[in-house]
């Protein structure tokens, strides 16, 4: 399977892997897929107070496809408001990184991941 | 210029520069049909194929005589379980082998079952890779016509006990059938001491050419077996069409070199594969051989590199072919089924890789692959969402994951 050089930049120089502070109340975190499924995306935001995502941090275990969807999506949402964050498609990742169709689904779990993410943060943050 | 390295000698073979030269007479100067008994052009290739014939069966210990040319292993599994099935179907109608057996043995038997009536019975195998011999004992019946079940397995690289396998067999009057594609040339194999009565060879796993295998037929007590294709009644009825001497030959040659280097070849590879295991081992925890330790060739490391996906392994060390057991190279996104019979866990089976080592790989070779993999786990860990949990002390198990 021939993959594009952008797909093989993320797998070979992924951006933003680390983790921030879970505990934290500006902290939203997302842990998506199963093990048993070949594939598991963990993805952070740190959000400021003018609802800008300030970073974001991913750790991925699944093939290239899946470290590179997570890769992508962390530089993208930097900057963002939360709401624009949560409006990116599986689609577009999926464009970007010319995915193959078998490997469509790893696109649709960082979008999972991103929205699991802003999910936890707003829980964390309800008034 | 990256250098690629062959670790995938399960998937096929280089042929043997050996072999090649022994071939190239019969693509050009010596061009006669093997079957032309008239004139000198066909006795010349005629002789050409029998010589070939007595190499095969030497390996094997057999007579020249029950051996059959085919296009492959494959091939020849069709032909053993479907000829016996056609021959002896209204007899007995129940065939045993086995759920880790090749797609070609086990898509035989569902034909058999779907198309034929015939019952067939899959036996489990033990964590080790290895069937039980208890389990067979008490799973044959008066109807069962067939044992099928591998000499060495291809994917995980254990050995099937056949000797012990081929007496049962014969106790019970039941014809044994062995695919030997990866047992040829890697293991000691004597028909008759292992009550054998069918037995696929495939060329292109030992070295020889693609397109050509053999099928070992029993004559005493005989054997019977249905042609599945018609024609002019060649290879004793039972496979016709005319012989392709250059690739019988290439066959026999390969089957040859093997009988004089079989022992040497094994120790060498012996050496390499602890090599390649204590040097990833030393420098990577959790690093677990799939299939027996005891029981299996030398070429074979089946190994799940516990957190880290194999695909993505193998993308990060790409100038190494090696073979995934993973699900994500295939379009079924299923990982392997036979690293499923032997009970390893599906988080672990997306781990796997399949590291092959044969006739032409090297201790350089063997230390680059070390490094390169010693690497590409250490940075993929370091990205692995799970091997920080497991760090943590989190259990994996006790997370309500969300399958997808």
């Amino acid at each position: 399977m021939a993959y594009s050089k952008k797909l093989v930049d993320h797998y070979e120089n992924p951006r933003n892997v680390g983790s921030l502070d879970k505990e934290s109340k500006e902290v939203g975190t997302g842990l998506v897929g199963a093990p048993a499924c070949g594939d598991v995306m963990k993805l952070q935001i740190k959000v400021g107070d003018s609802g800008i995502i300030e970073d974001a941090k991913f750790k991925t275990f699944g093939c290239g496809s899946a470290i590179a969807s997570s890769s992508l999506i962390t530089e993208w949402v930097k900057g963002k408001s939360v709401d624009e964050a949560d409006s990116i498609k599986n689609t577009e990742i999926a464009n970007h990184l010319a995915l193959p169709p078998v490997k469509i689904h790893c696109s649709v779990l960082a979008e999972d991941a991103i929205k699991a993410a802003i999910a936890d943060y707003k829980d964390k943050n309800k008034k | 210029m990256i250098k690629n390295i062959y670790f995938d000698y399960q998937a096929t073979t280089p042929v043997d520069p050996r072999v090649i030269k022994k071939m190239i007479p019969y693509f050009g100067e010596i061009y006669g049909n093997p079957h032309s008994r008239n004139h000198p052009f066909g006795w010349e290739a005629e002789e050409a194929v029998e010589v070939a014939r007595e190499n095969v069966a030497e390996i094997i210990k057999a007579n020249p005589k029950e051996i059959i040319f085919t296009s492959g292993a494959t091939e020849s599994n069709n032909l053993a379980i479907k000829g016996l099935a056609d021959f002896y179907g209204d007899k007995k109608n129940h065939i045993i082998t086995c759920v880790t057996e090749h797609k070609c043995v086990l898509e035989s038997c569902r034909f058999l079952s779907e198309k034929k009536d015939f019952d067939v019975t899959y036996l489990p195998v033990k964590s080790d890779g290895l069937i039980d011999l208890e389990v067979l004992k008490k799973s044959i019946t008066p109807k069962t016509l067939l044992v099928s079940i591998m000499g060495v397995h291809n994917e995980i690289g254990v050995i099937q006990p056949l000797s012990e396998i081929g007496k049962i067999c014969r106790e019970n009057d039941v014809f044994f059938h062995t695919d030997c594609a990866q047992a040829v040339g890697k293991i000691d194999l004597d028909v008759n001491n292992m009550n054998i009565d069918l037995m696929s060879i495939s060329g292109h796993k030992i070295y020889g050419p693609k397109g050509v295998g053999a099928l070992y037929v029993r004559r005493k007590p005989r054997v019977r077996i249905a042609a599945m294709m018609s024609g002019g009644g060649q290879e004793r009825g039972m496979r016709s069409g005319t012989l392709s001497p250059a690739l019988c030959v290439g066959l026999g040659e390969a089957c040859k070199i093997y009988s004089g280097e079989m022992n040497q070849e094994s120790k060498k590879l012996e050496k390499l594969r602890t090599l390649m295991l204590d040097g990833i081992r030393s420098k990577c925890d959790e690093i677990y051989l799939n299939g027996s330790e005891v029981e299996r060739v030398p070429g074979n490391l089946n190994l799940s590199f516990a957190y880290i996906e194999g695909e993505s392994l193998m993308m990060g060390i790409k100038n190494l072919a090696v073979s995934s057991g993973s699900a994500c190279t295939s379009a079924s996104l299923e990982p392997s089924y036979v690293l499923k019979a032997l009970g390893v866990e599906e988080e672990l089976a997306h781990t796997s890789l399949r590291i092959g080592l044969g006739r032409f790989t090297s201790e350089e070779d063997v230390n680059e692959a070390v490094e390169k993999i010693v690497n590409e786990v250490n940075r993929l860990r370091a990205l692995s969402p799970l091997w920080e949990m497991a760090q943590e002390g989190v259990d994996l198990t006790k997370i309500n994951w969300a399958a997808h």
